[in-house]
C-alpha cells in the first residue's frame, strides 16, 4: 500500500479531532508521512466536523479527497462525503446511530453505555476497529492511547480492544522502513521557530486561525522560557509588543485579518519609529467576518500594503511546517537586524493542518541585533551608510533612548523642517537596499518538480503543498516565492528562463500573487483560482492543469 | 544639542511650542522636579521611561531629557506595560491627554487599572481637544460649546476618578496644574506606588478652555478633610463630590485611594522573570508529538 486516506466525521463535540490525531500518530509510528486536514464550522457543539488523515510512503504536504476508509460517528458523515468515497471504501460506523448497507457497523454508543463510560470513548472503539480493519498491530494502538490519553488510558485501551476484536481485516497496512517524525501543525512550527529565534513575549488576542499559537506557547511557556500575554484587544497586543521591543525583548504577535486590521496604525508607527516587531497573519476567508474557520489566501495585498506612509517591511509565506519553523525564526531575526516590522503570512490551511515535521534546530540562529558601542553620545536614529542605527535600551547608563512615531532628528526629537524630514526618509530608504542585499544571500524562492519544464506553476503559502504533487505528477515546474516583500524578482526571473507557460495558483478570487508579479513585470499565462474557502488538493489541481496543458 | 550627561539637567534642545500660560508647563516642571528628587533618593535617571500619546500633552517627552517613547493617540498604556514587562527595573511614566486616555484609549486605561500594571498614568485633563483646536472630549462639561458642537455637547462628562475606582486601580489621585508643589508631591507618590497609579491633572487650556479661575475658586486638598485613602467607600463618595460639570461644588484634589495588591508584572513574570541565555531544548515537546 503506497498511501491511504481516512476521513473521520461527526458532530462538534464528538472528538473527531482527537480521533484523527490518534490515527495520524499510528501511521506516523509505522513510518508514513502524514498530513491531516481539519474541517469544522464555527460552532462549539453540533454541526459537522471532519478530518482527513492522509498517510503516504512518499513525503506529502497535502490531503486528497479520495477516501479509502470512513469512520462515521453519525449518518451525516456518510451523506456529506459520498463524493469523496472511493468505490471500494470501507465504512466503520456507529450502528446505534444509523444503519449502512455494508461496512463495519459497531454498536459504539451501546458499548460505551454498557461500560458506563462517556460517549467520547467511541473514538477509542473506532480507533480499535480501524486497527482491526487495516491489520495494524494492536500494541501500536495501545502505545498511541498511552501517550495521548494520560489517566484515561486504561478504559480507552479496553474500548479500543473491543473495537479491534469486532472489525474484520479488510486491508493490509504494512510498516515502512522510514522513521517516525513529530507531528506538528503549522502554528506549532511557527511557535517553536520563533522561540529558537529568541522570542521572549508572545502577545495575542484570540482569533481563529491564529489562536492555537497562543494556546501552544501558553502551555509550554516554562519549558520554552518565554511568556505569553493575552491583552484586552489586538491594538493593545501590538503596542505591548512594541513596548517590549523598545526595552530590548524580542516579541511576536499573531492574529487573522480582522485583528491585523486593528493593528495597522501601530504597524505604521513601527515603520517610523524603526521598532523590530514580528506579526503572524494567519488568513481566513474575508471580507468582514467571512468564513472564520476556513481557509483563503486573500490577504496578500493587504499585508504587502498595510500601513499608512512609505516604510520598509519584510513579508514571507511558508508552505509547510518545516518552512514555517525556519521562517518564523528568520523573520524575528530580520526584524531586529533591520529594525523593521516583519510579517509571516499563514492561513488556516497551513496553521491548523498537521505535518510530518522534519525541521532541524541546527539550521536556526538566534542572531543578535546591531548594538550601541557605548561610545560618545547615543543617537537612536544615527545616520549611517546602510540606514541601520545601533540599538540601546532604556536603563543603559549614559544613553537616552528616544523612540518616536513623529518625524524626528537623530536623537528622536520631533522635527517638522523639510530638510530633516527628507534626511530621515532617505535613511530609512537606505535600509531597503541593505535588506535586498541581504535577501540576495538567502533562499528566497523554492523550486519543485521538473526544473527544466517550459510549463511552470507559481504558487505561494499553503497552496504549494498540493501544487508540489501536481507538478511532480505532471512533470512540470513549480516556483514558490518564499519572500513576498521585498519581492524576489531577481530570483524569480532566473527561474523563469526557458519557461513559456506560467500558471498562477492561489486560493483567492482575483489572483493576488499574479498582480504582484505583474507589478514586477512578470505576466502569468493562466490562473487557477479557488475561493470556496477550501484548499486545493493535488488531484483537483492536476485535473484543472490537464485542461490547460492539453 | 541634547545633553548626553543625563545627570546634569533634564532639558532638551527642543523649542517649546505650548501656548504661553499653558498649564502643561506646570506638569513638565513638576515631573522634572519629581524625577530630580527621586534620583537623589536613589532611583537612577536612566531607569525612567516617559511614554506619551498624541496631543498637546505629548510634547512633554520632547522637552525632558530622559528615555521616552512618543507613541500614537490613545495607546500609551499598552506601550508602557510592554516596556515594564520587558524590564522591571524601569519606572514608566505614561502621559496622556483626556482625549488620549478617556476617548481614544479608554479600554487600555480600564485594563491597566484592572491588571494593576506597575506603571504611572498622568492625565493632562484640559477637558477639550486642544491641538485639533477645540472640540469636546469625554470630560468636557455638559453643554460645552466646541467647534464641533456649536449648540453644546450632547453628552454628559465621564468622571474618571469614579471610573478608575470602579476599575480597581490601586492608586487614584487628582491634582491641579495651578498647584505645582502639590502636583509634584502627588507625582512622586504615584511613581513610588507599586502597581497602577493614576493621576487626573486638571489642566486649564488657555486657548480653548481657560478655567483657571473656575478651579482656583473650587479646588481644596483632600487631606484637609482627613480623608482615609485606604477607605474605598469613602473614596467613592469623595470621587462623586464633583461630576466634572456642576459649578456649585467644591473640587477635591489629592489621593482618593491607595491599596496594596500584587502587580501584573509580578504575577506574569514571577520572581525569576525570563531567564537570560537559557538553552532551549525542543526534545521533550517534539517527542510528545510523535
Amino acid at each position: 500500500m503506497q498511501e491511504i486516506s481516512i476521513l473521520v466525521g461527526g458532530k462538534a463535540g464528538d472528538g473527531v479531532k482527537q480521533s484523527a490525531n490518534s490515527i495520524a500518530r499510528a501511521f506516523n509510528r509505522m513510518g508514513y508521512s502524514v498530513f491531516v486536514y481539519e474541517d469544522y464550522p464555527s460552532i462549539i457543539r453540533g454541526g459537522h466536523n471532519f478530518s482527513i488523515i492522509r498517510a503516504s510512503q512518499k513525503r506529502i504536504k497535502s490531503h486528497q479527497n479520495q477516501i479509502d476508509i470512513v469512520v462515521a460517528f453519525n449518518r451525516e458523515t456518510i451523506d456529506l462525503h459520498k463524493e469523496k468515497m472511493k468505490d471500494d471504501v470501507v465504512v466503520i460506523f456507529d450502528s446505534n446511530e444509523f444503519l449502512y448497507k455494508d461496512g463495519i457497523g459497531i454498536e459504539m454508543t451501546k458499548i460505551a453505555q454498557e461500560n458506563k463510560l462517556p460517549l467520547i470513548v467511541r473514538n477509542s472503539v473506532a480507533l480499535g476497529a480501524l486497527a482491526g480493519a487495516a491489520g495494524i498491530n494492536f500494541s501500536l494502538i495501545k502505545d498511541v492511547i498511552k501517550s495521548t490519553l494520560g489517566d484515561k488510558q486504561e478504559e480507552n485501551i479496553k474500548m479500543a480492544a473491543v473495537g479491534c476484536k469486532m472489525a474484520k481485516k479488510v486491508i493490509a497496512v504494512q510498516k515502512t522502513k522510514n522513521s517516525q517524525k513529530p507531528l506538528l501543525t503549522g502554528n506549532e512550527a511557527i511557535a517553536l521557530g520563533a522561540v529558537l529565534g529568541g522570542l521572549k513575549f508572545y502577545i495575542a488576542y484570540p482569533m481563529t486561525p491564529a489562536t492555537s499559537i497562543l494556546h501552544f506557547l501558553a502551555q509550554n511557556q516554562d519549558e520554552l522560557n518565554i511568556k505569553t500575554i493575552q491583552p484586552e484587544n489586538e491594538i493593545s497586543a501590538v503596542l505591548m509588543a512594541e513596548g517590549c521591543a523598545y526595552a530590548g525583548a524580542k516579541s511576536m504577535i499573531g492574529t487573522s485579518g480582522g485583528g491585523f486590521a486593528l493593528m495597522i496604525e501601530a504597524l505604521s508607527m513601527a515603520g517610523q519609529a524603526e521598532i523590530p516587531v514580528m506579526f503572524v497573519l494567519s488568513q481566513r476567508p474575508a471580507p468582514g467576518t467571512g468564513v472564520p474557520t476556513y481557509s483563503m489566501q486573500g490577504d496578500l495585498l493587504f499585508a504587502l500594503n498595510a500601513g499608512h506612509g512609505d516604510f520598509e517591511k519584510i513579508v514571507a509565506a511558508p508552505a509547510d511546517a518545516d518552512q514555517a519553523f525556519y521562517l518564523s525564526a528568520k523573520l524575528l531575526n530580520l526584524a531586529w537586524k533591520f529594525q523593521v516590522p516583519t510579517i509571516l503570512l499563514s492561513d488556516k490551511h497551513l496553521s491548523e493542518s498537521t505535518f510530518s515535521f522534519q525541521g532541524s534546530k541546527k539550521r536556526i540562529k538566534n542572531e543578535s541585533a546591531l548594538l550601541w558601542n557605548k561610545r560618545g553620545v547615543y543617537k537612536r536614529y544615527l545616520q549611517t551608510k546602510n540606514g541601520i542605527s545601533p540599538l540601546a535600551f532604556a536603563g543603559e547608563k549614559n544613553a537616552i533612548v528616544k523612540s518616536t512615531s513623529y518625524a524626528h532628528d537623530e536623537y528622536g526629537l520631533t522635527v517638522e523642517k523639510s530638510e530633516m524630514v527628507v534626511k530621515m526618509i532617505d535613511k530609512r530608504l537606505r535600509k531597503k537596499e541593505t535588506i535586498i542585499k541581504e535577501m540576495k544571500k538567502e533562499k528566497v524562492v523554492e523550486v519543485y518538480g521538473n526544473k527544466k519544464s517550459e510549463n511552470a506553476l507559481v504558487a505561494w503559502g499553503s497552496s504549494v503543498g498540493a501544487a508540489i504533487e501536481a507538478a511532480q505528477n505532471l512533470n512540470i515546474k513549480l516556483i514558490q516565492p518564499i519572500y513576498l516583500e521585498p519581492f524576489p524578482v531577481w530570483a524569480i526571473e532566473k527561474e523563469l528562463r526557458g519557461v513559456k507557460n506560467l500558471i498562477n495558483i492561489e486560493t483567492n478570487v482575483c489572483g493576488q500573487l499574479a498582480r504582484v508579479l505583474r507589478q514586477n513585470g512578470i505576466e502569468t499565462n493562466h490562473k487557477i483560482l479557488k475561493y470556496d474557502a477550501r484548499p486545493f488538493t493535488p488531484l483537483e489541481l492536476e485535473e484543472q492543469l490537464c485542461k490547460i496543458l492539453k | 544639542m541634547q545633553n548626553s550627561e543625563i545627570n546634569h539637567n533634564l532639558n532638551t534642545s527642543s523649542l517649546k511650542t505650548w501656548c504661553p500660560g499653558c498649564s502643561n508647563f506646570s506638569i513638565e516642571t513638576a515631573v522634572k522636579n519629581a524625577v530630580q528628587e527621586l534620583s537623589r533618593e536613589g532611583f537612577p535617571k536612566e531607569n525612567f521611561v516617559l511614554v506619551s500619546g498624541i496631543g498637546c500633552h505629548a510634547k512633554i517627552v520632547d522637552y525632558i531629557n530622559l528615555n521616552s517613547f512618543y507613541s500614537i493617540h490613545g495607546r500609551v498604556l499598552p506601550v508602557a506595560t510592554g516596556i515594564k514587562l520587558a524590564n522591571r527595573d524601569l519606572k514608566i511614566i505614561g502621559f496622556q491627554g483626556d482625549g488620549d486616555a478617556y476617548n481614544e484609549g479608554m479600554e487600555h486605561l480600564i485594563f491597566a487599572a484592572k491588571r494593576n500594571s506597575d506603571i504611572t498614568a498622568i492625565i493632562h485633563n484640559n477637558r477639550t481637544f486642544a491641538l485639533t483646536t477645540g472640540q469636546f472630549t469625554a470630560t468636557s462639561p455638559k453643554k460645552f460649546e466646541g467647534k464641533s458642537t456649536p449648540k453644546g455637547t450632547p453628552e454628559e462628562p465621564l468622571n474618571p476618578i469614579e471610573l478608575m475606582l470602579a476599575s480597581r486601580a490601586t492608586f487614584v489621585a487628582r491634582a491641579y496644574g495651578g498647584k505645582l508643589d502639590h502636583l509634584k508631591e502627588i507625582i512622586k507618590k504615584a511613581i513610588k506606588h507599586k502597581g497602577f497609579s493614576f493621576i487626573d491633572v486638571l489642566q486649564p487650556c488657555v486657548s480653548f478652555f481657560d478655567n483657571y479661575e473656575f478651579y482656583n475658586e473650587r479646588v481644596y486638598d483632600l487631606e484637609s478633610d482627613k480623608h482615609d485613602t485606604k477607605d474605598y467607600e469613602s473614596a467613592l463618595v469623595k470621587a462623586r463630590a464633583w461630576d466634572y460639570s456642576s459649578e456649585d461644588k467644591k473640587i477635591p484634589i489629592g489621593v482618593f485611594y491607595q491599596a496594596e495588591k500584587p502587580s501584573y508584572e509580578k504575577i506574569i513574570l514571577g520572581d525569576e522573570g525570563i531567564k537570560k541565555e537559557k538553552e532551549i531544548s525542543l526534545e521533550k515537546i517534539l517527542q510528545e508529538k510523535i
